[in-house]
């Protein structure tokens, strides 16, 4: 076991230059952020913001201009370790259809253990557990090109899983699904972090997401605006719009009742705690 | 058009055939290619149909299932079976007509060829057919493993296999996608001559191609986040091994062909 936060992150600031006219352009300033082992942390922000480059800076596929990032308290910018960050640290991006790469759902699920040389008997054990535990086992024999979006996306999962990562990086990984499709993704990451004890970092522009986090973090033009639970960010309705960021609807409508003079929690998260708060505010306004 | 040819397609069943080691099957076929060519007679012919078919049956693959693969290159074949039969010259003359001489040794060549075709074809089909893509990759990974050190790269061919089978229905499906969006666009892919459907093309080519390069970057990424070094110290979840039933197999093809030179001495027709 290494040190307590999986990843640190300090006064890391990333700039990429543009080969054509030779202009510099800074993504990401002054970022400190430290993710403790267990935890579920949301990255919020919207597209633009710099979050897709900051899962990327988590396990080396970019490495900082300045400052550093601290995998597992390996730094990423050591070129010769790369592939113990890469192993630690697991990545499940965008596209499903763009991150499986063989014609069989196990084959592919095996595919991470394969490259780091672990011996048959236990990257049958591996699969079997990955994909048991996204809740795709009977789909293993399956061609990927046979299951829909939310089902690839578990395989992708379960194919990250399988390295047996100590933190789980998702960028956006629901942005291409349906909504059914991105419930089931959600469940399948909040269970994983539940159950399994994986640490997990949600990058995502859906503030619904962003709810089921233990800890949320808002990114806005390259820079950390806010890092708290998600009652406290999302209570700042105007915060958020003011970095033309949207709240959960049962937040917004708590809002706005609250606006128009009515004595309601603007901190309500989801539809159940604000249809409470509304039941409640109906029994006052009877008596 | 695309669903009717067999060539290259699995046919999923459980049979002795499905579960030989890939490597016996593919180094099989190469032999009985070579084979193929050595048959001279009818009787010879014979025995190959005998062998193919009960190959087949094996299988279970339906015979009626590799011939109807066959269809869409019954074309070629029958123009060479043309070109056999008019242009070989030597033999005895059975028919003349204006500038078509058909000789008798023509027409044993025609026939010669139209059956060495049809069976090339449905040997080499048996193997995809009874052969999960994954396991052929596979297999071709560990015969030219050895070329290694002459500089075969047999990981990454098999690899590139793998990822292209991986993709034909994906880009299958995109391809379908942006036909439909062209169309609803006013493209019309269905008339004109051939030069003007072919420039009609270009419009589903290029997104195609734009987005199949994206593709490649985003899957590249993906596959060193899932610490991809290429071949080295790479393990299998699935090892090949060689059984008991391949050394039979290996066995049974041995006769065969023994009995196809035996018919090329015993039999001059």
């Amino acid at each position: 076991m290494g040190t307590d936060d999986i990843i640190k992150i300090e006064n890391l600031n990333f700039s990429y230059s543009n080969s054509e006219t030779g202009k510099t352009t800074e993504v990401l300033r002054n970022i400190n952020l430290n993710v403790r082992r267990g935890e579920f942390v949301a990255v919020l922000g919207h597209n633009g913001s710099g979050k897709s480059t900051l899962a990327k800076l988590m396990n080396a596929i970019l490495t900082p201009t300045s400052g550093r990032v601290l995998a597992d308290g390996i730094d990423t910018a050591d070129e010769d370790r790369l592939f113990d960050i890469r192993s630690r640290v697991g990545m499940v991006f965008q596209n499903p259809d763009n991150q499986i790469v063989t014609t069989i759902v196990e084959e592919d699920v095996a595919f991470a253990p394969e490259n780091m040389g672990v011996p048959p008997a236990e990257i049958r054990k591996r699969v079997d557990y990955a994909l048991k535990t996204v809740g795709m086992y009977e789909f293993r024999r399956s061609e990927p090109h046979h299951l829909s979006g939310g089902q690839k996306q578990r395989v992708a999962i379960a194919g990250v899983l399988a390295m047996m990562p100590d933190v789980i990086v998702l960028d956006e990984p629901t942005a291409m699904l349906d909504p059914s499709g991105r419930r089931e993704i959600i469940n399948t990451v909040s269970r994983l972090n539940r159950e399994e004890g994986m640490t997990v970092i949600l990058i995502t522009h859906y503030m619904d997401e962003a709810v089921r986090a233990d800890r949320v973090v808002v990114i806005s033009d390259g820079q950390i605006v806010r890092d708290a639970s998600p009652r406290e960010v999302f209570s700042q309705v105007d915060e958020l719009k003011k970095i033309g960021l949207d709240v959960p609807q049962a937040t917004e409508l708590a809002y706005l009742l609250s606006k128009d003079g009515f004595d309601i929690k603007t901190d309500v998260l989801n539809a159940e705690e604000c249809t409470s708060e509304i039941e409640r505010l109906m029994t006052q306004a009877r008596k | 058009m695309i669903t009717d040819i067999t060539i290259g397609q699995f046919f999923p069943a459980e049979s002795v055939i499905h579960r030989l080691d890939p490597r016996t099957k593919i180094l099989l076929v190469l032999v009985y290619v070579v084979v193929v060519f050595f048959v001279k007679s009818f009787v010879g012919y014979m025995v190959l149909a005998l062998f193919v078919i009960s190959c087949c049956a094996m299988a279970r693959v339906p015979v009626r299932f590799i011939l109807r693969g066959l269809k869409p290159i019954m074309f070629f074949i029958l123009i060479t079976a043309l070109f056999n039969l008019f242009l070989t010259s030597g033999g005895v003359i059975i028919f003349h007509w204006w500038i078509f001489t058909i000789t008798d040794e023509g027409l044993r060549f025609a026939v010669f060829m139209v059956l060495r075709l049809l069976f090339l074809i449905m040997g080499t089909s048996l193997l995809t057919l009874t052969t999960s893509p994954i396991l052929l990759t596979d297999g071709m990974e560990r015969l030219l493993s050895p070329f290694g050190k002459i500089g075969v790269p047999a990981h990454e061919i098999s690899m590139m296999m793998t990822i292209a089978l991986r993709f034909i229905p994906t880009l299958l499906e995109e391809t379908d996608k942006i036909i439909k969006a062209q169309s609803a666009r006013g493209a019309d892919f269905d008339s004109g001559n051939l030069v003007r459907r072919a420039k009609a093309m270009v419009p589903i080519l290029i997104p195609l191609f734009i987005s199949s390069f994206r593709r490649a970057d985003e899957l590249a990424t993906a596959m060193e986040c899932r610490c991809y070094r290429g071949g080295k110290n790479r393990t299998r979840l699935n090892k090949l091994e060689y059984g008991r039933r391949d050394a039979f197999a290996w066995l049974i093809f041995a006769v065969f062909t023994a009995a196809v030179f035996a018919t090329n001495f015993l039999f001059a027709f």
